[in-house]
């Protein structure tokens, strides 16, 4: 029986012989995409994993189970090895998604943080009032997921400090950061309560330089550099997963070390 | 150890007369080589992020992911293939006595003497089931420089949850490191094992099919 799709007069067959090299990709394509072969990973040339092709997904699970075995093998009592004054770096390395010429400093004495989710308390905290709170000091090594790494000192209240300070649910599930450079972020709550986990404003004992995170920035000694949003505007407590600028893009979301 | 005079054989070969490579470890042998090849392209698309040797950079070509994003979920997806089917060979080769039957002995004189004659193109190869002790050599160095990524890449990966053995590596950059030169000597005998097998073709028809029927050791140690 004749399709119904099918033009009532036949399309010129020289149509056929116009196209062969672009019908014989398309063949090509469909034997490629078909086949979990070596030549199936060519298949995945977009910049950012949100494909939707069967390796794309499968390399997602994989790592959301990742995510799930770096949650088990964190110990939240292993502290982080300190070094010796002497190792630091002054400055510290700049670090971000756009160059150190397009950073837009923070103008310190009208900036505020916002708090919100599963918090008692959603005031605003101002500079003077953070600074109210206890602090502590650690020399770390930073080690960016690129592969480098330096040793910072850096000070601030310990982020689980300022989270029972807010009344914070602390069995929520997230703690994410929004930030003046649009570097959204978050992290598990036994990474969030850590020792080693703090609300920087200080590095190498001065006031954190406007392109390292001024007024106040995340640095926590057990995850790669950029699970630490710098440049702070507000946090939420919650149990909804929000992926951060990197994570978007296909990194790994625990990213712990 | 078992003395020489006492044939140890017939316990380390429960089946005698079976194929040389049992379909286990066929399976495992191909498992591991995909894996493997997967581990180092991707390898080399996170090392370009930033290089140890700055006059090494790998191209685009020979990365596997087009990105450093994409580069680290195919690292750390086959990393669990490789891991898991390395366990389970080990387990394997030490249970069924085929590491010992395949890999030892392994003297010095006998490496010296086939360097010596593949040297003048003597590479005796007639008989599949047993190796020379270059060959031996060589799968003993690859096997441990396997056991030794995992173990180094478990360092690399956690290097603060694990900062102890992070340490005794030589610090974040020292694990690095030896992951790196991990690699270029598993790469080394890729390129060596793979440019022999295709010399000798018997032997890659043998890794897909099993390869001929064990001789009896008595017959094997009378050669």
């Amino acid at each position: 029986m004749r399709s119904p799709n099918r033009p009532a007069t036949p399309p010129d067959a020289a149509i056929l012989d116009n196209h062969r090299a672009e019908i014989r990709m398309l063949e090509r394509r469909g034997i490629l995409r078909g086949t979990l072969s070596l030549g199936s990973l060519a298949m995945l040339t977009g910049c950012d994993i949100s494909d939707d092709t069967s390796i794309g997904k499968a390399l997602r699970a994989m790592s959301s189970f990742n995510d799930f075995v770096q949650a088990k093998i964190f110990d939240p009592n292993h502290l982080a090895p300190e070094y010796p004054a002497s190792m630091v770096l002054k400055p510290p390395r700049f670090n971000a998604y756009y160059e150190i010429e397009k950073i837009r400093p923070i103008d310190g004495p009208n900036w505020t943080l916002a708090v919100s989710g599963l918090v008692n308390d959603k005031q605003a905290w101002t500079r003077e009032k953070i600074a109210t709170l206890p602090q502590r000091e650690m020399i770390i090594r930073h080690i960016c997921v690129e592969g480098w790494d330096y040793i910072g000192q850096w000070s601030g209240v310990p982020l689980r400090t300022f989270l029972e300070a807010v009344g914070a649910d602390l069995n929520a599930k997230y703690v994410s950061f929004q930030t003046a450079d649009d570097y959204p972020s978050s992290i598990d709550m036994a990474t969030a309560l850590h020792p080693q986990t703090l609300l920087a404003t200080k590095y190498a004992g001065e006031t954190l330089a406007d392109p390292f995170g001024y007024p106040l920035r995340l640095r926590t000694s057990t995850k790669l550099g950029f699970k630490n949003p710098k440049w702070i505007t507000a946090i939420e407590v919650s149990n909804t997963y929000m992926p951060g600028y990197w994570e978007k893009l296909g990194f790994n979301w625990q990213s712990g070390i | 150890m078992t003395s020489p005079s006492v044939p140890a054989a017939p316990t380390l070969t429960p089946a005698l007369g079976r194929k040389l490579h049992p379909w286990p470890v066929r399976i495992m042998h191909w498992t591991n080589a995909m894996a493997m090849i997967v581990l180092i392209g991707s390898g080399w698309g996170i090392y370009d992020d930033s290089v140890i040797f700055h006059f090494i950079y790998f191209p685009q070509w020979a990365r596997i992911g087009s990105w450093a994003a994409e580069s680290l979920l195919w690292h750390f997806a086959a990393m669990w293939v490789l891991a898991i089917n390395g366990f389970v060979y080990l387990t394997y080769g030490v249970f069924t006595g085929r590491l010992r039957e395949r890999m030892l002995p392994i003297r010095i004189s006998d490496v010296i003497h086939t360097v010596q004659d593949t040297l003048r193109f003597k590479i005796a190869h007639e008989d599949l089931t047993v190796y020379n002790a270059v060959q031996k050599l060589l799968y003993i160095v690859v096997i441990f420089a396997g056991i030794s990524q995992v173990i180094t890449g478990i360092a690399v990966w956690k290097p603060i949850q694990f900062s102890g053995l992070a340490e005794v590596l030589g610090g974040f950059q020292g694990a690095r490191l030896l992951h790196f030169l991990g690699m270029a000597v598993i790469t080394g005998f890729l390129i060596v094992h793979v440019a022999l097998s295709l010399l000798v073709p018997s032997t890659l028809w043998a890794m897909l099919a099993g390869g001929p029927r064990l001789k009896t050791p008595k017959l094997e140690a009378a050669e």
